[in-house]
């Protein structure tokens, strides 16, 4: 049984102008164990998918989804006060910036021991002793003494590891990492994405990561969902969508990026003209086409769905791989 | 004063330190913090010089030392090989101009794309007023902006854009060198490209000299002839960049190559075996000041700081380095 199984998760935004789609009927599933890696561009709708799955949505949004399953149970339609009881428990969130989601005015002691005295026990003894085995786990050095240390005393790497304990204090099923080493140097970075991977396949968790690199996607996902646009428009086993993108989007980004020992020094870097669409009002069609070397009339019209291969792997592109070579040629 | 020997580097530190005095708390004394030791880096006429490391290590405070914004305690900085310290302040921003990380700050919200870019032109008084507009539209095309963008303001624009307009204000003068300082790292990845393509393009077209301050080696590997990695305040390691890239000398460039996470769906996130503590500047530790993350640590880094130990034109400040003592 999957962990979380979400079916067309839709999140409307009421605005001045009309209602904003950021996120439209995307689905997906994580198993246990399984890390799931949702990548894409600012504007994507990849953060608001997070937040949806946590309830967490600015108040105006309106969240609709066929299917909300959370271990097997609805959570969709849940009060918020059972809803309060998973978050931070059973499905914990790691967000970007370790400098302004830890409180400054509190010591990481009292935040740490403040999720466990909330979910598991008032026991403040046992609390302690869980933050400092967790602070430990997350490679954290006299573990004891830090409790007692304010957000501001540690630097970017630790504040994130302490993120990262404060997560896995009530033993989560699942974890939703939204970005969690966008802010941290590439050493910090390597190491922080080891010691998640490595906890867990300690801890049997699932794992949803959420980032705009295609380089930490590539090391650490075993499935990869590209979003553009509120959409999902590839998804498959990471190997297979990293050795042959289907999605003109996702070929595109894959040709943006300089990879050592493959692109020639100073040779030109492919791009993706254009800019992303805007999202509000009524929404038909490919939303990539305006920016798509292979669009054609009909890619203004026709539904832009998931068509799944034989090995999992789907792509939303209307006009097949073999269709757009044949005219490519001619 | 020209010196001969230096004419083909545009730029050139010599032995340029860089001393703060830090505030240790109310009623305490203040400490010095060495944020540049002794970096002696040469950026040759018409090539792209790298300088990687990690937050903390003092890439800024050295560009703000090669732009004029902050004197160094020590040490002498060169342009085409005439000491600075006979220039004022404009004769600097004449030759040398930087284009900042984050497009979202680094441009006056109140004012006009056309105001942002001519401004150099009215601060050196360039010419006749008339003719501003004219060089901010040959500007503009230069760096792929569409004219009509001169008249708004810089919330109508995009990331990529702005960060087009951050490159025209740099250029608009024809300065000889652009200190890149994270150009892209602010910018998504399909915007990425397009700006390094035109960076790339524009220094091909003008002829200019760029130092790019990056922590995405890729990217450093990419664009630079050569690469210098910083480490508390010392260039570690400096050369050629297929020879740094293909042949590191110094722990700290390999852990930081290691740490690059190429899209290989067949490579795990790699274990740098980096501790995760970055030294305290203000109590930097004893001799090499690399050896408490260093895996290769002998006796010797514990003690004695290493010399620069150069093969060839590839530099590396690493005990390890020396082969003749192997």
């Amino acid at each position: 049984m999957s962990i979380l199984e979400v079916e067309n998760l839709t999140v409307d935004i009421p605005v001045a102008a009309g209602m904003l789609h950021p996120v439209r009927s995307i689905s997906f599933s994580v198993e246990k164990g399984e890390t799931l890696c949702i990548v894409g561009e600012s504007g994507c709708g990849k953060s608001l998918t997070s937040l949806a799955l946590m309830g967490l949505l600015p108040k105006a949004a309106i969240r609709r989804a066929d299917k909300l399953l959370f271990r097997g149970e609805e959570i969709g339609d849940l009060p918020e006060r059972k809803m309060a009881h998973l978050r931070g428990g059973a499905m914990s969130m790691i967000f970007q910036e370790p400098m302004t989601s830890l409180n400054p005015a509190y010591t990481i002691g009292d935040q740490l021991m403040e999720v466990f005295r909330r979910h598991v026990t008032r026991d403040k003894a046992a609390a302690r002793d869980r933050a400092i085995y967790l602070l430990e786990k997350v490679g954290i050095s006299s573990a004891a003494s830090r409790l007692g240390q304010y957000p501001h005393q540690l630097s970017g790497g630790l504040r994130q590891r302490v993120m990262i304990a404060m997560a896995l204090m009530c033993e989560p099923e699942l974890i939703i990492a939204d970005e969690p080493t966008t802010a941290l140097d590439v050493t910090i970075q390597a190491q922080i994405l080891h010691l998640l991977a490595e906890l867990q396949n300690e801890f049997d968790m699932g794992l949803i990561l959420i980032t705009h690199d295609l380089g930490v996607v590539a090391r650490i996902a075993d499935k990869v969902q590209v979003m553009y646009a509120g959409r999902t428009v590839e998804e498959g086993p990471a190997r297979a969508v990293f050795d042959s993108p289907q999605h003109p989007y996702t070929q595109g980004l894959l040709r943006c990026i300089p990879i050592p020992g493959k692109t020639k020094r100073g040779e030109r870097l492919g791009a993706v003209p254009g800019i992303v669409p805007n999202l509000v009002g009524d929404l038909s069609g490919c939303m990539f086409r305006n920016r798509c070397p292979h669009a054609a009339p009909v890619c203004a019209t026709a539904d832009d769905s998931l068509v799944t291969g034989p090995d999992g792997h789907a792509n939303a592109c209307i006009r097949p791989e073999p269709e757009r070579v044949a005219e490519a040629v001619a | 004063m020209k010196d001969k020997n230096l004419v083909d580097s545009a730029l050139e530190t010599k032995d340029v330190t860089c001393v703060f005095q830090v505030s240790q708390g109310f009623m305490k004394g203040k400490k010095p913090l060495a944020a540049v030791k002794g970096v002696s880096l040469k950026v040759p006429k018409g090539q792209v010089v790298g300088l990687v490391g990690e937050s903390g290590c003092g890439k800024s405070t050295l560009a703000s030392i090669l732009l004029g914004l902050q004197a160094p305690t020590k040490g002498d900085v060169l342009y085409s090989g005439e000491s600075a310290s006979g220039f004022n302040r404009k004769d600097v921003a004449r030759r040398i101009q930087p284009i900042f990380q984050d497009p979202y700050s680094s441009l006056n919200p109140t004012k006009t794309i056309r105001s942002i870019v001519s401004q150099p032109l009215r601060i050196h008084n360039v010419g006749d007023p008339s003719e501003w507009n004219a060089k901010v539209a040959e500007i503009l095309d230069l760096v792929g902006l569409p004219r009509r963008a001169a008249g708004s303001y810089p919330s109508q624009l995009s990331g990529g854009q702005r960060q087009r307009v951050a490159i025209a204000r740099a250029l608009i003068m024809r300065p000889e060198i652009v200190i890149c300082d994270e150009p892209t790292s602010a910018l998504d990845v399909s915007v990425q490209s397009q700006i390094l393509n035109l960076l790339q393009d524009l220094k091909e077209e003008l002829g200019l000299t760029y130092l790019l301050i990056s922590h995405n080696l890729a990217v450093v590997e990419h664009l630079a002839d050569r690469v210098a990695v910083m480490y508390l305040g010392r260039i570690v390691e400096e050369g050629p960049s297929e020879d740094v890239f293909a042949d590191p000398r110094h722990p700290y460039t390999r852990a930081l190559l290691e740490s690059v996470l190429t899209p290989d769906p067949t490579l795990s996130v790699p274990d740098t075996h980096l501790g995760a503590v970055f030294p305290n500047p203000i109590d930097p530790p004893s001799g090499c000041v690399f050896h408490p993350r260093c895996a290769d640590c002998i006796d010797k880094c514990k003690t004695i700081a290493p010399e620069p130990i150069q093969d060839g034109d590839h530099m590396a400040e690493c005990h390890l380095a020396d082969r003749s003592c192997q």
